[in-house]
């Protein structure tokens, strides 16, 4: 071994020499050099055709659905809504994907759905620049793209739709805690995985939040990452309240995370002295919020999500909307919405979830 | 097994048949037609084009990693070193670096990725299988500590279209280009080389190789290097293919990489195998999850019939040898037993 470090050490020798050669060069690809030749990633962009507000649903309409993974409780109740949605407007749909929630499983799923020319792509992207080559290549054979539950990058999809606003869902989450614990003392996030484009910007917003006067007496002391995986969130949860003795409440923005967090703290001796809260689904969250554990969380309604997702894409396929900020289309029982800014659609409010109330939902 | 094949042109083609690389090859056009007749999309350039560039990372390292195991050594940690590498693209991209001067780079860090793997594995005698699990979780493990959970995104348009487009007139992605040269390389290599002799000598008898005058240790680092560095560069390609550099990316790619050199009929103990029934292990991997996918097969029934080929193609070959080593017994004495 000790006979081969001189080896070693002209080989990380040659690599200085041959870093510092290319980059003496000057004339490389750099990132700088890049962006001033106007970017690298020209927005292909379908041709704005103009949105024709009275033009009729399409029958047959061949819509799926491409969730992060199959298998998610979460995402088979939005799926699912979708799909029922579409028997509304006489469409087909379905629903495929990856049975991992990795970046590059879903794009194989998108190659698929291009071949076999659906009329809408309806994607829960698992990485927001990943999926973004092939979904545009989908929109240049006319297929529209809708995300929804975590977005793609903007120039990768007509209309991204948006559970709740970002903003809305980070500051109420931080009020909710806070007024649970009495607006004191250390707290904790539990999200999903690290990269989940959702969980960040809500994290960012409760940090946000949590720089106001009113929340001073609170401290953030550790964001950890359950991955969206049961046993490890429950893991998490159990060293955060190891790691920190004094911590007062958990705020996990995902329905794996808040139940495996409800579930360690109501067999533990911290039952009743931390608080949880953040978003989770009645069924999974109705024994913690029976036994006292959890006081109240929030979610949207998934099938509303679904539902939503669902006749947008159909709207778009048809021509009655081009994703332009502005037009108003109306989705079934849900009523009229209006696209927003960046081709975005929010379903509405969070929605929260109490010992009152909890017993009129099961999903 | 060579000298087995003196037994007549008869039993020769016979024997060849039975062979499970050639069954591969066999099964892969079977595929390959289903696909053509059975699903209008199959067939489709665009659908084989990435089809063929989905499988490039995957291919490029299996001829590495072919070598190894027919050296009787193998190569867990191939998937954390693409990560690695892709974290390190992303990294040093993100910190105004030239992409020119950063693949040259990714590379060496493979090929040191790969020194301390086949030093480890050469020097200290250690088995491969305990060494390269610990570098799986070591480089995966490096990988975060350079990139963290960040994803980079943005790269230069030239290069992920290198990564994306077919070679003009063709549906052949470049990346596949590269693996069709290296691939012609690997197989001169190994089927046509006193050094691919002496890796199925390795592989069959490392004492007997040795004694034979084989340099049995460089050779192994060597071979060591060769899959790191060929698993830095497919995470340069990966990375722009998908246009996002990750910590995470390709985790768990080494099981289909290593799958696709088994369903090739590479024997695992080393010494056997060819290069062929590597590339067609591969492409039947590749093209039966692709046409599995185009009919809405769900994913768990797709992980069952790639499961179950894996499977079949491990026992095959020992029962072929087992049937063929009972039917040479009898010919000792072949009374005609009256019947009935």
């Amino acid at each position: 071994m000790f006979t081969s470090s001189r080896r070693v050490a002209s080989a990380a020798a040659l690599v200085g020499l041959l870093s510092l050669g290319l980059s003496a060069c000057g004339g490389g690809t750099t990132k700088d050099s890049t962006a001033a030749q106007g970017g690298g990633g020209q927005t292909t962009g379908s041709a704005p055709a103009s949105a024709d507000p009275n033009a009729p649903i399409k029958e047959g309409l061949k819509i799926a659905f491409l969730p992060k993974q199959i298998n998610n409780p979460y995402e088979t109740i939005v799926d699912k809504a979708g799909i029922e949605a579409a028997g509304e407007y006489k469409g087909e749909a379905k629903e495929v994907g990856p049975s991992d929630a990795s970046a590059s499983s879903q794009v194989s799923y998108i190659n698929t759905l291009i071949q076999q020319k659906q009329d809408a792509i309806l994607i829960a992207a698992n990485d927001a620049n990943a999926v973004c080559g092939p979904l545009k290549q989908a929109m240049s054979k006319g297929i529209k793209v809708v995300a929804y539950d975590s977005d793609a990058a903007k120039d990768c999809r007509n209309l991204f739709i948006n559970q709740a606003s970002s903003e809305e869902i980070g500051r109420s989450q931080v009020k909710m805690l806070s007024d649970q614990i009495g607006g004191k003392g250390e707290i904790a996030i539990l999200s999903a995985t690290a990269n989940a484009t959702n969980q960040n910007a809500w994290i960012e917003f409760m940090k946000d939040e949590l720089g106001k006067p009113e929340y001073k007496d609170l401290k953030l002391v550790k964001v950890a990452y359950g991955d969206d995986d049961d046993q490890k969130s429950f893991q998490e949860t159990q060293g955060l309240l190891q790691a920190y003795p004094d911590l007062k409440g958990i705020i996990s923005p995902t329905t794996v995370g808040i139940s495996a967090a409800s579930r360690y703290i109501s067999g533990s001796k911290y039952k009743g002295k931390v608080a949880v809260t953040g978003l989770g689904t009645p069924n999974q969250m109705r024994e913690y919020v029976k036994n006292g554990t959890v006081k109240e969380f929030a979610l949207w309604n998934p099938k509303d999500l679904g539902y939503l997702a669902s006749f947008s894409a159909a709207a778009l396929a048809s021509g009655r909307i081009t994703g332009a900020e502005g037009e108003k289309f109306t989705a079934g029982k849900l009523g009229e919405f209006t696209i927003g800014k960046d081709g975005e659609i929010i379903l509405g409010p969070p929605f929260t979830f109490n010992a009152e109330n909890i017993d009129e939902f099961d999903f | 097994m060579a000298p087995d094949v003196t037994t007549g042109a008869l039993g020769g083609s016979l024997q060849r048949f039975l062979r499970w690389d050639v069954l591969v090859g066999v099964l892969l056009v079977f595929v390959f037609a289903g696909g053509l007749t059975g699903s209008p999309q199959f067939g489709n350039i665009d659908n084989l084009s990435f089809a063929l560039g989905d499988l490039g990372e995957i291919a490029l390292i299996a001829l590495a990693m072919t070598l190894l195991v027919v050296a009787a050594e193998v190569d867990l940690s191939v998937a954390s070193v693409l990560g690695l590498s892709s974290a390190l693209v992303g990294n040093l991209w993100d910190a105004g670096w030239a992409i020119e001067t950063i693949i040259p780079l990714v590379v060496v860090v493979g090929a040191l990725c790969g020194l301390v793997n086949g030093l480890l594995v050469t020097r200290l005698g250690l088995p491969s299988l305990a060494v390269t699990i610990g570098t799986m979780a070591l480089y995966r493990g490096l990988a975060y500590v350079v990139l963290g959970d960040r994803a980079v995104a943005g790269f230069p348009q030239q290069f992920t279209d290198l990564a994306v487009n077919d070679v003009p007139g063709t549906f052949i992605p470049y990346p596949v280009m590269l693996f069709v040269a290296l691939a012609a390389v690997t197989g001169v290599v190994l089927h046509a080389t006193g050094f691919g002799r002496s890796l199925f000598a390795i592989g069959a008898q490392v004492e007997a190789a040795h004694f034979a005058g084989i340099r049995v240790k460089r050779i192994k680092l060597i071979l060591f290097v060769v899959a790191s560095v060929v698993a830095a560069f497919a995470g340069v390609i990966y990375t722009f293919r998908y246009g996002s550099a990750r910590a995470d990316n390709g985790s768990g790619l080494e099981m289909a990489v290593i799958a696709a050199v088994l369903l090739g009929g590479v024997d695992f103990d080393g010494g056997k195998g060819t290069l062929g029934g590597v590339i067609a292990g591969v492409l039947l991997i590749g093209l039966l999850r692709n046409l599995l996918m185009l009919n809405d097969v769900s994913t768990e029934i797709q992980s069952i019939v790639t499961g179950l080929l894996l499977v079949i193609s491990v026992i095959t070959p020992r029962l072929v040898a087992a049937v063929r080593q009972r039917r040479r017994t009898p010919t000792l004495t072949t009374q005609p037993t009256p019947e009935g």
